[in-house]
């Protein structure tokens, strides 16, 4: 046992996806600890916030501020604002009203802007413009104005009794906050989702609901294929006969198919995460049982087992002690297999939206459904589905890897 | 002929056993739901519909159709007749038209998807498995790795990923639907040209799943015929390598091609789910357009077409290996 563990665990493949295995559990484990935020609280007003630090603009205010004359500020300030895209945009308009283009440059912001200024009218229809590109700029006109102004701007209040603004404070280009002393400062690093939840911290609590989902899977499915098997390859007859004629059966029925049709008939209100599990596990216990039938045919014969049968041991005894330790191995691989697609059928079934119910837990597969019902991966929301994909990715190529570097140890023929 | 018309005759039996205890676990599982299904259905269903007439319409017709207070086994004879007849009753979600109706505008894009996309998928991976086990070195060391990050990655992560890069950051290729929005299907150039553009990214990503598990289980199994005692017989009878390869490659070939007829269910199952993401106007999409409407009697038919599909794409591929593997044509000359 000792010598097998050391062999794994020299094998490259299997330590590589060992270590990314334990990161990612580490990653779940830990995180929760050190930021204890509800994972399904909705703290964003709107969808897809991009991802980034957020400081509170009023607290800001409050701050003390700091003077810094950073050489680039007044050049950022305008490309925020005003993008290559938008400066094409403008020599567009401009030789579409009549300006010949070598009098338009580009690069030279304050001509262009009065250029801009003197010709943009809203009201004028150019021809074969369409309705969205007239919105565009008409957007952009109103983000242009007070580009180059050079003046701050002033913090005012509303009097309560006259009901006119008093200024209480002025603003100028060059004054910063340090973020570290205002007093409200949130840092989405994966931004929020469609419904305004902190991506970063649903994704954490998903990848514990999902490798549970996963693992409950697998072992429901595991126990099954092991009981099955063993019961088929070492009784044999009519059991075998009844057992074989059932795998055969559902390995030729599609079990995404069994799956759908379980999951619907349970119904939404009793589909808990564990429910799937279950589910899951039910449904792709075939091949663990083909195997270790098979395997278990091979071994039925062997002389140390006819010496137990000789020397009177009881079936349970013979199956526990004779048969299991050469069959461990592949049971364990089967097992880490079927974790693994335990979590892939998870996220396909909730993309059909047949997954848990959505109250109490996120899952992978329900982060990336409510992506794909609000467009994400259509409108460019990366953070809200990309980091589940990797992340289920991750899982499954680390298990993959493990299984791998486990064949090549204990299936010498596979060896370079 | 004799030992062969046997192996047929074995395949052709076993499909009708698997088709009929499918066709009972379609019939049992929904019956399985808690409550009057029809009541619990249709009283959903009559929330969002402002049609009574077309509520009071499905109840009857499904109280008739089901026929729940009947016994168990009159309703299993009836709905026999009626899926024998192809009649699956109305869809829900989208009434009036027939359950029929619907399956059968989406059932040929599945077909034309999702067959040549294994296929060419399964051809492209047992090669590049099999020159992986042949040249080792260099190439099998790149291409293990990157197969087995490729099979980690889940068919639905794929399809997505592709219609990132392809679609909506390139834009070489449109990202939803089976042709342009803008078209009424017909005969003409445009188009059969906007099918097949829209046909480029749902067949790309399946071919690419399939690639990987393909490759892994293909260069295993070459890697084990490569050692096999045959092999260095023939190399100490001076048999060219490459005479040696063809040997190898095609008694690997066997369980692949066994393996292909036991994972056409799981594989149809990932590319359904391909299907939805782009929204291919196939089963997949069919499947999810009936959860999103509850729509019962629409996803009983799909899956049951599924399944039928599955069964059969299975039967074909066990007909073909009969005459592929050597052991059923030995038992042919007896």
């Amino acid at each position: 046992m000792k010598h097998t563990l050391r062999q794994v665990f020299q094998s490259g493949k299997f330590l590589i996806g060992f270590s990314i295995f334990s990161f990612i559990l580490l990653v779940v484990i830990i995180y929760p600890r050190v930021i204890t935020d509800p994972p399904l609280q909705i703290i964003g007003q709107g969808t897809f916030f991009p991802p980034g630090l957020y400081v509170n603009v009023y607290d800001s205010l409050n701050t003390p501020y700091y003077t810094l004359n950073l050489p680039n500020a007044t050049r950022n300030r305008i490309a925020s604002k005003l993008s290559d895209e938008d400066r094409q945009a403008i020599k567009e308009w401009l030789t579409a009203v009549g300006i010949s283009e070598d009098q338009i440059d580009v690069e030279n912001t304050a001509q262009l802007l009065e250029q801009w200024a003197n010709n943009y009218d809203p009201t004028l229809r150019v021809p074969g413009m369409t309705n969205a590109r007239r919105n565009y700029f008409i957007r952009l006109n109103s983000s242009l104005s007070r580009l180059l102004a050079t003046e701050g701007v002033s913090i005012a209040v509303r009097n309560e009794e006259t009901g006119e603004l008093e200024e209480i404070g002025a603003v100028t280009q060059t004054d910063y906050v340090n973020a570290s002393q205002v007093p409200n400062v949130r840092l989405l690093l994966l931004g929020t989702d469609n419904f305004g939840r902190d991506v970063l911290t649903e994704l954490v609590v998903a990848t514990r609901v999902s490798l549970l989902i996963g693992i409950v899977a697998g072992l429901v499915a595991t126990s099954i294929g092991l009981a099955l098997g063993l019961l088929s390859g070492y009784v044999g007859g009519v059991v075998d006969d009844v057992i074989t004629f059932i795998t055969n059966l559902f390995i030729v029925i599609p079990s995404f198919v069994l799956l759908i049709l379980i999951s619907f008939s349970i119904g939404q209100n009793q589909r808990g995460p564990i429910t799937i599990a279950v589910v899951i596990g039910f449904t792709s216990w075939v091949w663990t049982t083909r195997a270790v039938r098979s395997q278990v045919i091979s071994l039925r014969n062997r002389d140390h087992v006819n010496l137990s049968k000789l020397s009177g041991y009881s079936i349970v005894h013979i199956i526990l002690k004779d048969i299991l330790p050469y069959i461990a191995s592949y049971v364990v691989m089967a097992l880490i297999l079927q974790i693994s697609s335990g979590i892939i059928a998870e996220a396909g079934l909730s993309i059909l939206g047949l997954g848990p119910r959505t109250t109490e837990v996120p899952t992978l597969g329900l982060m990336l459904y409510w992506a794909m019902i609000y467009q994400a991966h259509i409108f460019g929301k990366w953070w809200a589905y990309l980091p589940v994909l990797i992340t289920i990715a991750l899982i499954t190529f680390s298990m993959n890897l493990m299984n791998t570097g486990l064949d090549h140890v204990f299936n010498p023929a596979l060896r370079d | 002929m004799k030992g062969y018309r046997k192996y047929f005759f074995n395949k052709l039996v076993w499909f009708f056993v698997t088709l009929a205890c499918a066709f009972l676990l379609n019939f049992i599982l929904p019956r399985q739901m808690p409550g009057d299904p029809v009541a619990a259905i249709v009283a959903r269903q009559a929330q969002g519909m402002s049609n009574t007439a077309g509520v009071q319409a499905i109840y009857e017709q499904y109280t008739e159709l089901f026929g729940t207070s009947k016994p168990m086994y009159e309703q299993f004879i009836l709905y026999v007749r009626n899926v024998l007849q192809g009649d699956f009753g109305f869809s829900f979600s989208q009434y009036p038209r027939t359950v029929l109706d619907v399956i059968r505008s989406a059932l040929w894009w599945t077909i034309i998807l999702q067959f040549p996309a294994i296929i060419v998928g399964w051809l492209i991976g047992n090669s590049l498995g099999a020159l992986a086990a042949y040249l080792k070195g260099g190439f099998d060391k790149v291409l293990l790795p990157i197969s087995i990050f490729a099979s980690s990655i889940p068919p639905f992560g794929i399809a997505m990923i592709m219609l990132v890069i392809f679609g909506v950051t390139l834009q070489w290729l449109p990202t939803s639907g089976g042709y342009g929005f803008d078209l009424i299907p017909n005969a003409s150039w445009s188009f059969v040209w906007s099918v097949i553009v829209h046909y480029q990214l749902p067949f790309w990503s399946i071919v690419l799943v399939t690639i990987g598990g393909q490759a892994i289980g293909m260069r295993s199994m070459s890697i084990y015929e490569l050692n096999a005692d045959y092999v260095k017989y023939s190399r100490f009878m001076g048999i060219k390598d490459r005479k040696i390869v063809g040997y190898v490659f095609r008694n690997a070939m066997l369980p692949q091609i066994t393996g292909l007829a036991l994972a056409i269910g799981t594989m149809v199952g990932g590319a359904l789910v391909a299907e939805i993401i782009f929204s291919y106007p196939g089963l997949g999409s069919t499947i999810f357009t009936a959860v999103l409407g509850q729509d019962y009697p629409l996803i009983s038919a799909t899956t049951l077409i599924i399944t039928i599909m599955a069964l059969l794409a299975n039967f074909v591929i066990e007909i073909v290996y009969g005459f592929l593997d050597p052991r059923i044509k030995a038992a042919q000359a007896d």
